[in-house]
């Protein structure tokens, strides 16, 4: 073949490249290096053989800004004011959107096809440095500020002349599906498992050695043609549908609990239906009676249902990313929003309206210092490619990224956790059907809609099963095309709308072993032919294209009788979809390559003969004691300390990057205020646009939902069940705080609630030498989710989906380090009119400021005792009915308008809620805690303790009356705003803190804005 | 009489195109949303509508730069009549239509050479790149230059909207070009100060563009091009500080005040053309 053509866009002199400079400041400040100017060259590699002179008019018309570059094609390029070069390039058969739209613009520059849909163009940027620096410090930019060595191919060293990287793929041809022998002894089928990373113990190894001994399975695989062992293909497909990831196997475990302490027994048969379900079953129960039908659809599809109105339903989902997020903080967080957008798209029918993002993300310490493990990327890199794959994931797909929460802990230094959340409003009925209903009958055409499929994702769902280690293969990484899926979504919802599909689903973890292997029960069977499905490129074995995770598709179900129209759709809006197979009703999963049959799979052993794990659980309380901390305390100080203490201290650098209010529903966005700076408990959206008749019975124009999310792992090392109390209590406050108010079974009306729960734990099966804490590891999830139980209960709020992550560890040889466990819950509720709700910032001087709700001396694991390092004793506790009496006031006081602000009291207690209203509102707060009745207290726990449960709020004077007759007792006075910008508190006649605001600002401001040097081992 | 009809353009990335609908509806015209391969492919056509917008968002995920393909898309791709969307485009203008491009569909206009539109073909400017190096969604304030002849922007003094862009940062072709876009008033908006005073200084100049300039029109007054997103704050509950502006004034308009750009356009439609517009030949 000859050799390609290579346009290189040279930057004009007279145009600095803020980029260029931001990488020059960045090697200085993280890797110390000094590479003086900078200037980016982006290169395009076409392998199409074109005259140079076409080629060269393309680039300059349709590559290049006129403005900023001018053009070299096929000629070299040299300048000796710059003395070293990095080229990025990626590897082989790794998503490269721009060297793909490249190729479409020049299939319509030259108003031609170009032969297929492989890949001919490719994308690759050089960078030249004006300081000749060694190959080792080129190696250290490339690899620690550039790309990452599993997804890009770097060359670097003296600069000559312009370099290109020929990205074609080459791989031998596939192998083709051979057998597997499974009547081995145990050590090898062991190491069987471990080789093809099935990720499957021995008790479910001897199930499948047991089904394919079984004289029945032999004589039909024998009919069928099909060796007596079971093939590559078939395997995998039991790895995948067997994996963590898709059965939940600890979720739905025997589990022996007990309690060291009061010496109490328990077995709890499968934590997932026993709390979760469970819980959600009794709400419904409740609610039916009542003749509320508002839970529609729980754990049973792609994402939970609930209904807005007679013509609108809500699905929503939140998921994790964690594995990929830690091998690719970039790809991780993008593949993880696209791949939960899918979620809600393909619950039902499909075809919801995407209508926002929420992200959830724990991290190290971006300043940590200590050593790292080889494969193990510097938390400040995890955090940054993580919040990029964010901005790019929500923003260029065009979802507004609304609500969310950062949490540090050097633990997560084990797995970054990157939680993200979507939510759709789907139509109630298509041509009169519901909408929230799979239905597939034996003929319906199977249909791969989006990407095409290559080695890129296979094996995640067993991978993110077990712990990662220094050798985790590089085709668990994928690179997300938000546009790709922007086109598939478009084409979902037109094609819906249409009544051309019958239902769909997300092809995710597992690929289309799983997404064909979950529907095919629906009608009794499934048949693929894998040799139909579109590849990236070829060479790969039918097992792959089976099982790859290969990002932005979805399985769609058509009638056969509409295939043609759903098809012309397909090719108008531009977007790959093939038919590969049919549904049938023979009971098996059959996948054929070409002529010969690769996998043939009873569907009732494939989704029911997975043995049930048997678990031991204990719980133990830690002996813990309450720290001495100084006293008296500067207050002042340890404000100011608090407020740039990591886990406080403003998200704006963050939150500024994600587009919050594309959509133009976001009615409390992330940040509010005169100068938007003020942080919000809950977000709140419209459920229609402003302007629109709402022409559905049931909603008014100024419907909407509030959005929000609980998580404090921190309190998990004091008590999990606390720990998870209080992060529900957290989510529910947070909406109560911004006018939600509490469910009413009793009550006609669809004012859902509805909460996703998601658990991330170390791992838990206790293992003597790997895993020796292993027990008391699950007790603390046998805690957690016992107080999802009982809030979930007690509250009348149901859970309508979720998702567990159940490996987070990091290992190399001995070294372990595990993730504290954590629970996040999110929550949406639906907000009857959205003009009548607060945000947190006060709002005028003069306003009386109120402490609503009970403190208690809880400094345990709290941000104060964080300060010197210290946990305590005492975990704040959610006491129930007090907490209920208090939200169902507060529905009353938000009717009645009587409030001008209000904030839930968390992280820092009273201090830094007090400072976070004044700061976002650039207003003052003069404050005399003795006033108020809360003398059983010393100042610093009025100040710092993080009891759940309570609101600071502000109102104007004449309302107070009657806030204080709707909560007697419960409705402290503390002061009033002022126009004076400086926070200033008395205590017993003596003057304990005046701060400025200005003052506090800067100290919030800049926690997260100076990330230090770092390095990485090689 | 029927009321003027907008075409709003969407698809291949095409954010923005329900709340940029619902601001033409709202302003009393008839929204209408068409996939780009509707019009390429000729079952819709521009000579229909009397507005044309190119609304926000990432079309081909501005894999080339923003914008930069779908003015490619405009200027390459052959529609069934043999021309191109381009050509269709400058009829319309020719013929009397108008034309809003906002944040990524601004970013499309000056990449074709329709903004500032100095010259009947090629590039005079672009939007790249942001200062800062970053994506940033903030509130910023905009100043209309009194002398503007846009009809978009008539009696608007002070704009309060959100930018949401990476590059949204003008760079002029050279001097003359400058001098062309001061003396012909096409810098029709520039970011500013709370109190008004035109501002170079980051944040409240988000992009650090030249000229401040936050919005072009052409000489004609009928193309115009903004980074701010005046579809983002079509009601009073879209502004960032909507509950003390309620709390300052419990009278406030309900409406927000991006809708005045889509309103102005349209009284000018229904005042000065009260006949369909004239279709004559190529």
């Amino acid at each position: 073949m000859s050799a390609p053509t290579v346009v290189q866009l040279i930057p004009r002199e007279s145009w600095t490249d803020p980029r260029a400079a931001a990488l020059a400041s960045k090697a200085r400040e993280h890797l110390s290096l000094h590479t003086g100017k900078i200037r980016i060259i982006p290169i395009f590699v076409l392998l199409p053989q074109l005259p140079l002179e076409l080629v060269r008019s393309f680039a300059s018309e349709a590559l290049r800004d006129r403005l900023l570059h001018r053009v070299l094609v096929g000629e070299p390029y040299t300048d000796p004011a710059f003395r070293s070069f990095i080229l990025l390039a990626r590897h082989p058969g790794v998503t490269d959107d721009v060297g793909t739209t490249a190729q479409k613009t020049l299939r319509d520059y030259l108003d031609r096809e170009l032969g297929g849909r492989a890949q001919l163009v490719f994308s690759q940027t050089v960078f030249l440095l004006e300081n000749p620096l060694p190959k080792r410090d080129l190696r250290r930019i490339a690899h620690q500020l550039l790309g990452n060595p599993l997804i890009h191919h770097f060359e670097y060293g003296p600069f000559r002349t312009l370099v290109h990287f020929d990205p074609s793929v080459g791989l031998p041809p596939p192998a083709s599906t051979r057998s597997v022998d499974i009547d081995i002894p145990d050590s090898s089928l062991l190491e069987l498992s471990r080789r093809m990373v099935l990720s499957l113990d021995l008790a479910e190894l001897h199930a499948i050695q047991a089904h394919f001994r079984d004289p029945a399975v032999r004589r039909k695989r024998r009919r069928l043609g099909l060796p007596p062992s079971p093939t590559d293909c078939e395997l995998e497909v039991l790895g995948q549908t067997w994996s963590e990831h898709c059965k939940h196997k600890e979720f739905n475990a025997v589990i022996s609990y007990r309690d060291l302490d009061t010496g109490q027994e328990l077995t709890v048969d499968s934590l997932f239906r026993t709390y979760i379900r469970g819980a959600t079953e009794k709400i419904r129960d409740k609610l039916r009676q009542h003749g509320n039908d508002w839970l529609v659809k729980i754990f049973s599809d792609n994402a939970g249902v609930v209904r807005i109105d007679r013509d609108r339903l809500f699905v929503w989902k939140v998921e994790t990313h964690n594995t990929p997020s830690a091998l690719d903080p970039y790809g991780g967080a993008i593949t993880g929003i696209l791949g939960n957008n899918r979620d809600p798209l393909g619950t039902g029918v499909g075809g919801g309206r995407l209508l926002f993002n929420t992200n959830v993300l724990c991290f190290a310490s971006p300043y940590y210092d200590g050593p790292l493990q080889p494969g193990q990327l510097h938390p400040e890199r995890v955090f940054q490619g993580v919040r990029h794959g964010i901005e790019d994931g929500g923003n260029k797909s065009g979802v507004p990224t609304v609500n969310g929460a950062i949490v540090f802990d050097d633990r997560y230094a084990g797995k970054p956790l990157v939680y993200c959340g979507t939510g759709s409003i789907m139509p109630a009925t298509y041509d009169g059907l519901p909408s929230w209903e799979k239905n597939i009958s034996p003929g319906d055409r199977i249909l791969m809609a989006g990407g095409r499929v290559g080695k890129d994702g296979i094996h995640g769902a067993t991978f993110s099963s077990t712990d990662l280690d220094e050798h985790s293969p590089r085709t668990a990484v994928q690179i997300g095309s938000p546009i790709t899926q922007k086109l598939l979504s478009d084409f979902l919802e037109e094609a819906c709308n249409q009544g051309l599909v019958k239902c769909s689903t997300d092809n995710g973890a597992g690929g289309l072993s799983s997404s064909v292997g979950e529907l095919a029960p629906i009608s009794g069977g499934a048949r693929v032919h894998l040799e139909r499905v579109p590849l990236k490129y070829p060479g790969l074995a039918p097992w792959e294209i089976f099982v790859s995770e290969a990002q932005e598709r979805m399985t769609l179900v058509v009638e056969p009788t509409r295939l043609d129209q759903l098809m012309s759709l397909a090719r108008h809006m531009e977007v790959e979809v093939t038919d590969i197979g049919s549904f049938t009703d023979n009971g098996e999963l059959r996948v054929y390559h070409g002529s010969s049959i690769v996998a043939s799979l009873d569907l009732h052993f494939l989704h029911e003969g997975l043995p049930r794990k048997h678990m031991e659980a204990h719980w133990q309380a830690p002996r813990l004691r309450e720290p001495v901390i100084p006293q008296p305390l500067d207050h002042g100080k340890t404000l100011l300390r608090l407020l740039s203490s990591l886990d406080i201290c403003s998200r704006e650098p963050v939150i500024r990057q994600y587009d919050h209010e594309v959509k133009g529903k976001t009615v409390i966005k992330p940040l509010m205020g005169p100068r938007g700076h003020a942080p919000q408990d809950a977000a709140v959206m419209l459920l229609s646009l402003p302007g629109q008749p709402s022409c559905t019975p049931g909603s008014g124009p100024y419907d909407g939902i509030a959005i929000s999310n609980g998580i404090i792992p921190r309190y998990g090392d004091l008590d999990p069940y606390h720990m998870s109390a209080g992060a529900f209590d957290e989510a529910i406050r947070q909406i109560i705080s911004v006018g939600g108010s509490l469910p009413d079974p009793a009550r006609a009306g669809n004012r859902f609630w509805t909460v996703n729960d998601n658990f991330c734990l170390p791992d838990s099966a206790h293992h003597p030498r790997h895993n020796p804490d292993g027990r008391l590891k699950l007790g603390r999830l046998v805690r957690m989710a016992m107080a999802l139980y009982d809030m979930s209960v007690f509250f009348g709020i149901p859970m309508t989906s979720g998702k567990d992550s159940m490996k987070n560890d990091f290992r190399v040889g001995e070294v372990k380090v595990s993730i504290p466990p954590t629970v996040l819950y999110s929550a949406v509720a639906r907000i009857p009119d959205v003009r009548l709700t607060v945000t947190s910032q006060f709002k005028a001087p003069g306003d009386i400021i109120c402490l609503l709700g009970d403190t208690w001396p809880e400094l345990g694991g709290s941000e104060l005792f964080r300060l010197w390092g210290e946990t305590g004793a005492t975990v704040p506790r959610v006491r129930m009915e007090a907490a209920r009496d208090l939200y169902l006031a507060m529905g009353h006081i938000h009717q009645r308008q009587l409030l001008e602000s209000s904030h839930d009291l968390s992280d820092g207690g009273l201090a830094v809620a007090l400072a976070e209203c004044c700061m976002g509102a650039d207003l003052g707060a003069s404050l005399d805690l003795s006033r108020a009745d809360l003398a059983n207290l010393e100042l610093h726990q009025l100040l710092y303790s993080e009891s759940h449960s309570r609101f600071l709020v502000s109102l104007r004077p004449p309302n107070l009356p009657a806030l204080q007759a709707i909560l007697p007792g419960r409705c402290h006075v503390l002061g009033q705003v002022s126009a004076r910008p400086s926070l200033h508190i008395r205590w017993q006649g003596r003057t304990v803190l005046d701060l400025s605001v200005g003052t506090m600002l800067h100290n919030w401001s800049t926690g997260l804005e100076a990330p230090p040097p770092h390095e990485e081992p090689a | 009489m029927s009321p003027p009809r907008a075409l709003v353009l969407a698809g291949f990335g095409i954010n923005c195109q329900e709340e940029t609908a619902a601001a033409w509806n709202m302003a009393g015209a008839q929204a209408r949303v068409v996939h780009m391969n509707d019009l390429l492919q000729g079952h819709v056509s521009l000579r229909d509508f009397q507005v044309f917008t190119l609304p926000g968002g990432f079309s081909f995920g501005d894999d080339l730069g923003s914008g930069k393909v779908l003015a490619n898309k405009f200027r390459f791709q052959r529609m069934p009549s043999g021309g191109t969307l381009e050509s269709e485009l400058r009829f319309h203008v020719e013929r009397g239509g108008y034309v809003l491009g906002i944040c990524n569909g601004f970013q499309a206009l000056v990449k074709m050479g329709l903004l500032p539109g100095l010259e009947p073909g090629g590039q005079q400017a672009t939007l790249t790149h942001n200062l800062s190096g970053r994506f940033e969604d903030r509130w910023v304030h905009c100043k209309v230059d009194p002398a503007t002849h846009s009809p978009f922007l008539r009696g608007l003094d002070m704009l309060h909207l959100p930018v949401r862009h990476a590059e949204g940062r003008l760079l002029l072709r050279d001097e003359s070009t400058r001098r062309a876009v001061l003396e012909q008033h096409l810098c029709c908006m520039e970011y500013c100060d709370a109190g008004g005073v035109s501002t170079r200084t980051y944040p409240a100049n988000p992009n650090g563009s030249q000229l401040n300039c936050a919005a072009l029109c052409d000489p004609s007054g009928r193309i115009l091009g903004m980074m701010p997103h005046p579809e983002a704050f079509l009601s009073l509950y879209n502004h960032p500080d909507w509950p003390s502006l309620k709390r300052a004034n419990p009278h406030i308009s309900q409406d927000g005040q991006g809708l005045v750009i889509f309103r102005n356009l349209v009284a000018n439609l229904e005042g000065s053309t009260r006949r369909p517009p004239r279709s004559s030949q190529h």
